[in-house]
């Protein structure tokens, strides 16, 4: 077994002790952030680029591992107590958990998503290592004109799939692929979108992008709508579950897996839809129908599975393919970047005892967080009481130096502000965020295997379809893109089913 | 007159619109002043995809325009402390973006303790903390704790500036 034997090396990396400190950090920090509003794993780990540039790659890694990991579980807790999910992927947590809640189960609800996060994450992370190097083995056979084909596939996947509106989605994407361009033209030396200001000749720091639009944007955005009366925190003791919880959430808790994975490992990723299906599906399937919208544990525990399922799954195009699908992996990729590392398949061979410490990470962060945080709950219902201005004058501060420390420019900070400005607008005007990270961090890669297919050809553009795999990707775009009108006749032929979530859930509406 | 500017109240997501076609024309016009010869090693160039990206940004400007016309609205992003139920408050606001701008200014001539200092001070009492003295005590222990772990911790110096000798 050469999966079994490189994990085992990465078991052996991940568990020095230095390390194992490291693991425990971004297991803290990740759960810290994931509960405190405004802040997200993604932004997290854009905020510590700088600060890990000093660290060893491999412990880099393995903290950031921890950091999403945890800013996965310490989201499920806010939903819980507070009822108001920072995250998509956790909206539907939201609906039965703070029911839970409310009716005296905090405790159970917190218990059910904890455990379910811990074995969907387990599961999750075991399939991730066995199939990332079998996609790799696939993936290494592939020219420029599939990887041109896999790109435009994510991007427009992201754009399309998620998000309520599609034609914001690809503003904010061409956005992206705007910024991207900023810098001199790696073939012909060009210089493009740099109005003749030296400093953008090197493009914009992927880092101070990052930050800006995660960062700044939010605590701008938040600063204008900052809610002046204080948001309810349901009390919470030490997570434990019954007998009789325990009967109805191990079912879910695997069902929620087997949708999260596979969601999260397509390049159209993402864990709202996984944890919309689990919900319905637990919903039919349960016992209790009847205790579904007033706290049904099933409905806690299928949906939190999905999400950690998801996250790991998230990671296998990630790794295998140098494909990130959703913000923190998008983030991952840039540190990847910055450490000199090609992403791509060439990663597990190039890479590969980095890579290899890195999934082991993830198996030990979830046990970090399982071991830790279940009698950390009371604390960390407590860090949602740190009064606001601090908290949002602390983001702005580390954005600030963040930003500022990569190139040590004033310059930077002006990017900063902008591209804040921007991310302020984009959140107003219902602009997704993704697709602008992507769009700016796949641009450029897109760009430079459209003009290696091409060189290939002679200039000919039949040579975009000389492989067959790209073939197949382009006629999954193209059902991507007529999809709306494909749905369309599909429901002109059926009568319209009632929707199956309560209504004011504040789930998006996926029909478009 | 009047039914324009009627027209036109509540739809200030045309700005976006325009900004989109902003930017896709400038794209443009920056493209299609790079002179390159044409070289068989690289038939797509430097120019081909900024004019895809310039193409794909004005169709999504018009789009948005008459999306927005016809009543679209993006959906204003929700989160824990965000209450979209009070218009977006200036007040909060331009005091940040000013204390922002004046660690900007500040940062090389000043150093980062001085500025660093000014921008939490100022950020905290533009939220509407009003424990001034404690607030800047806060400020400056953060700003010289950032300059020393970075500069110990990390080995990157961050400008010492008008206290370059005493720090």
């Amino acid at each position: 077994m050469d999966v079994w034997s490189s994990l085992m090396d990465g078991f052996a990396t991940a568990l020095t002790p230095m390390n194992l400190l490291f693991a425990v950090i971004g297991v803290l920090l990740g759960t810290a952030v994931g509960v405190l509003p405004g802040l997200g794993p993604a932004m997290t780990v854009a905020l510590l680029l700088p600060v890990t540039a000093a660290l060893e790659p491999t412990s880099a890694f393995i903290m950031f591992a921890g950091i999403y990991y945890g800013g996965m579980f310490g989201g499920s807790t806010t939903s819980i107590l507070l009822n108001t999910p920072g995250e998509s992927s956790s909206v539907v947590t939201a609906i039965e958990g703070n029911k839970m809640a409310k009716a005296g189960r905090a405790a159970q609800a917190l218990a059910t998503a904890a455990i379910g996060s811990f074995i969907a994450g387990t599961i999750g992370t075991a399939l991730l290592a066995v199939f990332a190097p079998i996609v790799v083995q696939f993936a290494v056979s592939l020219g420029a004109p599939s990887y041109f084909a896999i790109m435009i596939l994510a991007l427009l996947a992201v754009t399309a799939v998620l998000g309520s509106s599609r034609l914001r989605g690809f503003a904010s994407l061409a956005l992206g692929l705007a910024i991207g361009l900023v810098g001199i033209d790696s073939v012909t030396g060009q210089r493009r979108l740099t109005f003749g200001q030296p400093l953008l000749v090197d493009g914009l720091d992927i880092v101070v992008v990052a930050v800006a639009i995660f960062a700044v944007g939010e605590a701008l955005w938040v600063a204008a709508h900052l809610r002046r009366t204080p948001l309810h925190v349901i009390p919470v003791g030490r997570p434990w579950m019954g007998k009789k919880d325990w009967a109805r959430s191990w079912k879910p808790w695997l069902r929620g897996t087997a949708f999260g994975f596979p969601f999260g490992a397509l390049p159209a990723g993402g864990a709202e839809i996984p944890t919309f299906l689990s919900y319905v599906t637990e919903k039919r399937l349960s016992k209790h129908p009847e205790e579904f919208g007033k706290g049904a544990i099933e409905g806690v525990a299928g949906p939190e599975a999905a999400n950690n399922a998801a996250a790991a799954g998230t990671l296998t195009p990630m790794l295998a393919l140098g494909l990130p699908t959703n913000a923190t992996a998008a983030v991952m990729l840039a540190a990847f970047t910055s450490y000199g590392i090609q992403p791509g398949p060439q990663l597990f061979s190039s890479q590969g005892p980095l890579v290899w410490a890195l999934i082991a990470s993830l198996f030990i962060g979830n046990f970090l967080l399982l071991l830790i945080n279940l009698p950390l709950a009371p604390v960390w219902a407590k860090l949602l009481q740190l009064p606001r201005p601090y908290l949002y004058a602390g983001i702005l501060f580390f954005a600030t130096l963040g930003a500022y420390s990569v190139n040590l420019q004033a310059f930077d900070l002006v990017i900063l502000l902008v591209l804040g400005a921007l991310g302020f607008m984009m959140r107003r005007f219902g602009l997704p965020v993704l697709p602008l990270i992507l769009g700016v961090i796949l641009g450029p890669r897109i760009e430079g295997q459209l003009r290696k297919t091409l060189q290939l050809s002679a200039g000919d553009p039949a040579g975009l379809f000389s492989e067959p795999i790209a073939i197949v990707v382009y006629i999954i775009v193209g059902i991507i893109l007529a999809w709306p009108f494909i749905y369309k006749l599909i429901r002109r032929n059926r009568p319209a089913k009632k929707p199956l979530l309560p209504a004011n859930s504040g789930a998006a509406d996926y029909s478009d | 007159m009047s039914s324009l500017a009627t027209g036109l109240k509540g739809r200030a997501e045309l700005g976006v619109a325009l900004l989109l076609g902003a930017v896709g024309v400038l794209v443009f016009l920056d493209a299609n002043g790079l002179v390159t010869p044409y070289s068989q090693s690289d038939p797509v160039g430097p120019k081909t995809v900024p004019f895809i990206v310039s193409g794909l940004l004005i169709i999504c400007a018009i789009l948005l325009a008459i999306n927005v016309l016809r009543g679209g609205k993006g959906e204003a992003e929700g989160g824990e402390d965000v209450d979209l139920a009070h218009p977006a408050d200036w007040k909060t606001i331009l005091p940040l973006a000013g204390a922002f701008i004046l660690n900007i200014l500040l940062i090389d001539w000043a150093g980062w303790v001085i500025s660093g200092t000014v921008l939490f001070w100022g950020s905290v009492l533009a939220l509407g903390s009003r424990h001034y003295i404690r607030d800047g005590l806060i400020s400056v222990a953060l700003a010289l704790l950032t300059f020393y772990g970075f500069y110990l911790g990390l080995g990157i110096a961050l400008p010492a500036g008008l206290l370059e000798g005493i720090l």
